[in-house]
């Protein structure tokens, strides 16, 4: 098998436009997961003891089911359920099945937020007098969000790169795209090249710009005084 | 006579079934200072987040202006308080703690308006007046702009001072709020601490180990010893001639700050 240009000049274009599907599986993927780990942490802080320990449990067994197995399950073996069981379309399974995985993480990574702010922030709060409402909008939540900011990124380029496993479900991604045409002209070693320089070409710059927000974030508000006492007035 | 501004009835605390406070019954009439002073451990620092609304008592009640703080009168019996009552009794009361707790992402001057925009719909123009004015007094004028992350201990912890006091409570708490801080810049604390306490209209319960200060702030020290008041009276009476064993030895390890 040799490497042909011209094949590249054929498949380019059609994994150029599959990676829209791509991306956008990935963004849909991830909104999801942000808005149920949302769901997820929120129910969490609910202390009613069997309440807590059922919602851990489902949590534990939802990362603990390879994603894969889950796609194959929500899309071959729901349908077939009695009663409860609907057919969905591949892009739908593919966001409940990876946004729901991940969303068992995202959920962890807001807890660390939440209760990376000091206990302290909630007493000054309560002694302000703010209300409850405030006290996550005002102090809570702008303290817990920024720190988390890389952690929710690094997890959207895990995600990104676990996109090829809904090819078991037939989304029309880049790999998809790729096996199809690799099947039917027999030309994998293109084909497949280009999907990974795809991957590569967006996952790196995303983890450079990652690490600098990390930077960025890590200085905000925590630098401390260049020297004792003296404070820098900022502008 | 005018009623006192916060009453301790026969409070109790406990924590995980450990009595550690036992009893305690105290009046503090408005605009009066009173030291509260004893060995560690004895809830100095309980007896006074109970009053901030941050530790509930076990029983016995606590009284603010007359209002049950952590009870509520519904049909003539008392049951226990909501968050509705908690916030319109505790808008009276403020506190400077140990550690500051300054909010890290706002600037000082922000720190100083939030609560009093939020929580009491001043109008933003009013609080910064205010807001600036109380820094001012504080020395903390050129640092509106500052975060607190940019301070040292000394000023965070008069931003803290300032912020409490612009919320205009009627009684303040400070919980040694000196002890964190490095020996040199405790001084300007205790000023700043000293300057509104001249100007007395507000009342307030200060834990504290500088005997001096306490001395000199007070008009009245409590001895606090086991989760009980074992004394208290004129500050020279309670520091010169103390009448308890307990005191006295409590006192002796003092005797180098005065
Ligand atoms: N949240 C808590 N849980 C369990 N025990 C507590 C808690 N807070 C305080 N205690 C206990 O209650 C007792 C009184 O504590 P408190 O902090 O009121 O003492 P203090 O007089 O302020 O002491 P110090 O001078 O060391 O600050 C101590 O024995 C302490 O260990
Ligand atoms: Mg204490």
């Amino acid at each position: 098998m040799r490497w042909d240009w011209s094949t590249v000049i054929e498949v380019f274009p059609l994994i150029f436009d599959a990676m829209w599907t791509t991306l956008g599986l990935t963004i849909a993927c991830f909104s999801t997961a942000m808005i149920v780990g949302a769901i997820w942490t929120a129910l969490k802080r609910i202390k009613f003891k069997p309440f807590n320990w059922f919602i851990s449990f489902v949590l534990e067994f939802i990362r603990s089911t390879p994603p894969l197995v889950q796609l194959y399950f929500l899309f071959f073996a729901w349908p077939m359920i009695p009663y409860i069981g609907v057919t969905l379309d591949p892009f739908t399974v593919a966001v409940m099945g990876l946004g729901v995985h991940f969303s068992t993480y995202i959920s962890e990574i807001y807890r660390s937020g939440i209760e990376g702010v000091p206990k302290g922030q909630l007493e000054a709060a309560t002694a302000l007098n703010f209300s409850t409402r405030q006290k996550w909008t005002k102090i809570i939540l702008p303290q817990a969000i920024p720190p988390i900011i890389p952690m929710l990124g690094n997890y959207l380029i895990i995600m990104f790169k676990e996109i090829p496993l809904t090819i078991v479900v037939g989304v029309a991604g880049m790999l998809t795209v790729a096996e199809v045409y690799g099947v039917n002209n027999f030309e994998y070693l293109e084909p497949y090249t280009i999907v990974a320089f795809f991957f590569l070409a967006m996952s790196y710059p995303s983890s450079l710009l990652i690490q600098w927000l990390e930077k960025k974030m890590n200085r905000r508000f925590v630098n401390k005084p260049d020297k004792k006492g003296k404070g820098v007035t900022a502008t | 006579m005018t009623q006192p501004l916060i009453q301790y009835e026969d409070v109790h605390k406990s924590f995980d079934d450990v009595e550690v406070l036992k009893g305690i019954n105290l009046e503090v009439d408005p605009g009066e200072k009173i030291s509260l002073i004893g060995p560690s451990g004895s809830g100095k620092t309980t007896i006074i987040r109970m009053l901030m609304t941050l530790e509930k008592p076990t029983s016995g009640l606590i009284k603010v202006d007359g209002t049950p703080l952590w009870h509520k009168e519904v049909n003539g019996k008392l049951v226990e308080a909501d968050e509705k009552h908690l916030r319109k009794v505790r808008g009276d009361i403020g506190m400077v703690f140990q550690h500051f707790n300054l909010f890290p992402h706002m600037t000082i001057l922000k720190n100083c308006t939030s609560a009093p925009i939020n929580v009491q719909g001043v109008d933003k123009k009013v609080a910064e007046e205010r807001a600036v004015e109380m820094l001012e007094k504080v020395g903390l004028g050129n640092k509106l702009d500052a975060y607190p992350a940019q301070l040292s201990g000394g000023q965070q912890q008069r931003v803290a001072i300032a912020r409490s006091v612009v919320m205009r409570p009627k009684v303040m708490l400070f919980d040694e709020v000196t002890s964190a801080l490095d020996p040199e810049t405790v001084g300007e604390v205790l000023e700043v601490i000293r300057d509104i306490a001249k100007e007395g209209e507000m009342a307030m319960i200060l834990v504290t180990h500088e005997m001096e200060f306490a001395r000199d702030i007070a008009d009245r020290i409590v001895f606090l010893e086991s989760g009980k008041i074992a004394e208290e009276g004129k500050p020279l009476d309670i520091l010169e001639n103390p009448n308890s064993e307990r005191l006295k030895t409590f006192l002796q390890r003092f005797r180098s700050n005065f």
